[in-house]
């Protein structure tokens, strides 16, 4: 598996924690699915004296802090900074919001926040869309990993581009690569690992699930299938039947 | 004689000390702040009583606990059985749908009984309506349950109460956290707006994909319209973006409420623990009775009645927890 900036992921799934029904919920859906990554909204859920922020800290996995609902380079950078000291970690999601229903990131500002971040010494995951040419000019900008969208934020429609995303993976085969946002199934999930992704990062679909913790056991299996589907070279679809007994010489014709 | 020491008057004390009383105890109550005003949470709550609904997003005791509360409460203060009206915007029909596999007790309506039911909601086509649900004024549900108390013969003590007291329930919320460490606070904010020209009679839901939007009626062209939750032990003050958030709600179920005046601004924080389920644990001589979360109303008569079974008779409601501390 590839390393997000020299850190090896214990298992491919990044998990959010935003909009669970409790807290115990939360704490139990990353227990049973094993997730290896928590994300964290610092703007959302900000203020003084954070037991939430701390419950997290004490699930024992890597925190990856996010700029979730910043609009500008200057609020994506303040965010950033305090993410750092309250988590006492270099990563950072980036995630500019360009569009109020679609929740598109603004990549102009993504590109200039990942640089002004990247100088400050910050390891940036920035939140992008499937745009090639975006994804080289944040890898210019000091970026080591990109995330690009399956579909927008929390809408469950799951890779509705998988033709953008196949380019892609063929574009920067070294680069990790993180499906980010859209996932709505399990079968998404599998198949954006299929695809050679190298992580999946979630949260609806896992937090508004009539049961989380099993969506979230499920959506851990799901993309080990996948990667492990990955790693054994798929067949090649086709058009016509394949036998996979030769026919020649038995008494097909009868 | 036993007499019985409830601390903090807010929804939670007042309650126990309600169906302590009612049980023939001796009861007094401390609470510093004096009569229920806006020092306390529950002074900023919705007022709904609304199980079915809230079981969309909480577990089955709040449900099955939450039936109980409906005749609680309208044995004790004025309760209006008018249901639930549950509406979406049309680009949010999924999350409409979602309500509706996720909770029961509901008829499904559309545009014509909407209209019957709320003649001033408007450019809704679909909706669920759940017809078994309540509400009450908060303000005048503690009011009337701290002059009951009064006219009983409960005594309130405003000050603290003294440290060696026996026979204690602790009732103070996120008051008592130095003593509860796995409790912690849930901001929420609220608005009270004043708009004489719409008229809605009954708890009207707008969904939301980050949080549950209501507004409930308070008489007299008087609205209460909550409520954020957020993680957050910051009580300070509203923030723009909630604010915004809970007027737009306000303005899509009729642009009319643009006009209304903002009368209260409410911020507070919700008592609450990991599974956001309230507990009645016993320490030594003292009960503690909390967490009621944003089930403040829901769920003060079944934890009232918990620590009147556990302070009378012994007995163990599925709300006390061991107490591993």
């Amino acid at each position: 598996m590839k390393r997000f900036y020299g850190t090896e992921l214990p298992n491919p799934l990044m998990l959010g924690t935003a909009q669970y029904p409790s807290p115990a919920i939360l704490e139990q859906a990353f227990c049973e699915s094993g997730a290896g990554v928590a994300t964290v909204s610092l703007r959302r859920e900000s203020g003084a004296g954070q037991t939430f922020w701390k419950m997290i800290q004490e699930l024992g996995v890597l925190i990856l802090p996010n700029t979730a609902g910043c609009h500008t380079v200057k609020e994506a950078v303040t965010t950033a900074q305090m993410a750092r000291e309250v988590f006492d970690t270099k990563w950072i999601k980036l995630e500019l919001i360009g569009h109020t229903d679609s929740l598109q990131p603004d990549v102009f500002q993504l590109v200039e926040a990942a640089r002004v971040l990247t100088d400050e010494g910050f390891q940036v995951f920035p939140y992008t869309t499937d745009d090639l040419i975006v994804g080289e000019r944040l890898l210019a900008a000091g970026c080591e990993v990109l995330m690009p969208w399956g579909a927008p934020i929390g809408s469950g429609r799951g890779l509705n581009n998988a033709y953008a995303l196949r380019a892609m993976r063929a574009e920067f085969p070294d680069v990790p690569l993180v499906i980010d946002a859209g996932i709505g199934l399990p079968s998404h999930a599998a198949q954006a690992m299929e695809l050679g992704y190298d992580a999946v990062l979630l949260n609806t679909a896992v937090a508004r699930a009539g049961d989380p913790v099993l969506m979230a056991k499920a959506m851990m299996q799901a993309i080990q299938a996948g990667q492990l589907a990955h790693q054994a070279d798929p067949i090649e679809a086709r058009d016509m039947a394949e036998a996979s007994t030769p026919v020649i010489g038995k008494a097909f014709l009868s | 004689m036993t007499v019985w020491s409830v601390i903090g008057a807010g929804v939670a004390g007042l309650a126990v000390a309600s169906e302590l009383a009612a049980r023939g105890a001796t009861v007094q109550v401390f609470d510093p702040g004096g009569p229920p005003g806006p020092h306390g949470c529950s002074w900023w709550a919705g007022g709904m009583l609304a199980p079915w609904c809230e079981f969309e997003n909480a577990e089955e005791p709040v449900l099955r606990l939450g039936q109980q509360a409906l005749g609680w409460w309208a044995a004790r203060t004025k309760v209006d059985r008018l249901g639930t009206l549950v509406v979406a915007n049309a680009r949010d029909l999924p999350d409409l749908r979602r309500f509706a596999r996720r909770t029961h007790g509901f008829q499904e309506v559309v545009t014509d009984d909407i209209a019957q039911l709320e003649p001033d909601l408007h450019g809704f086509g679909k909706g669920l309506f759940f017809t078994d649900e309540a509400h009450l004024d908060p303000r005048r549900a503690l009011h009337d349950l701290y002059h009951t108390l009064k006219k009983q013969g409960v005594v309130f003590h405003k000050v603290p109460a003294p440290e060696a007291l026996d026979n204690v329930i602790d009732c103070r919320g996120l008051h008592a956290r130095e003593s509860l460490t796995d409790l912690r606070g849930v901001k929420g904010e609220m608005l009270v707006i004043r708009c004489p020209e719409i008229t809605l009679t009954r708890p009207v839901r707008l969904l939301h994909p980050r949080m549950p939007l209501y507004i409930v009626p308070r008489g007299d062209g008087v609205y209460m319209l909550g409520a954020t939750m957020i993680e957050s032990e910051d009580s300070d003050r509203i923030t723009a973006r909630s604010m915004l958030e809970l007027l737009s709600a306000a303005y899509a179920l009729n642009p009319g409420f643009g006009e209304a005046e903002v009368l209260e601004i409410g911020v507070d924080l919700r008592p609450a623990f990991p599974d956001n389920l309230p507990r009645i644990r016993r320490r030594g001589g003292r009960i503690y009775a909390n967490g009621l979360y944003r089930h403040g109303y829901l769920l003060a008569p079944a934890l009232a009645q918990g620590v009147a079974d556990l302070a009378l008779e012994n007995k163990h409601s599925e709300m006390v927890d061991e107490d591993r501390a």
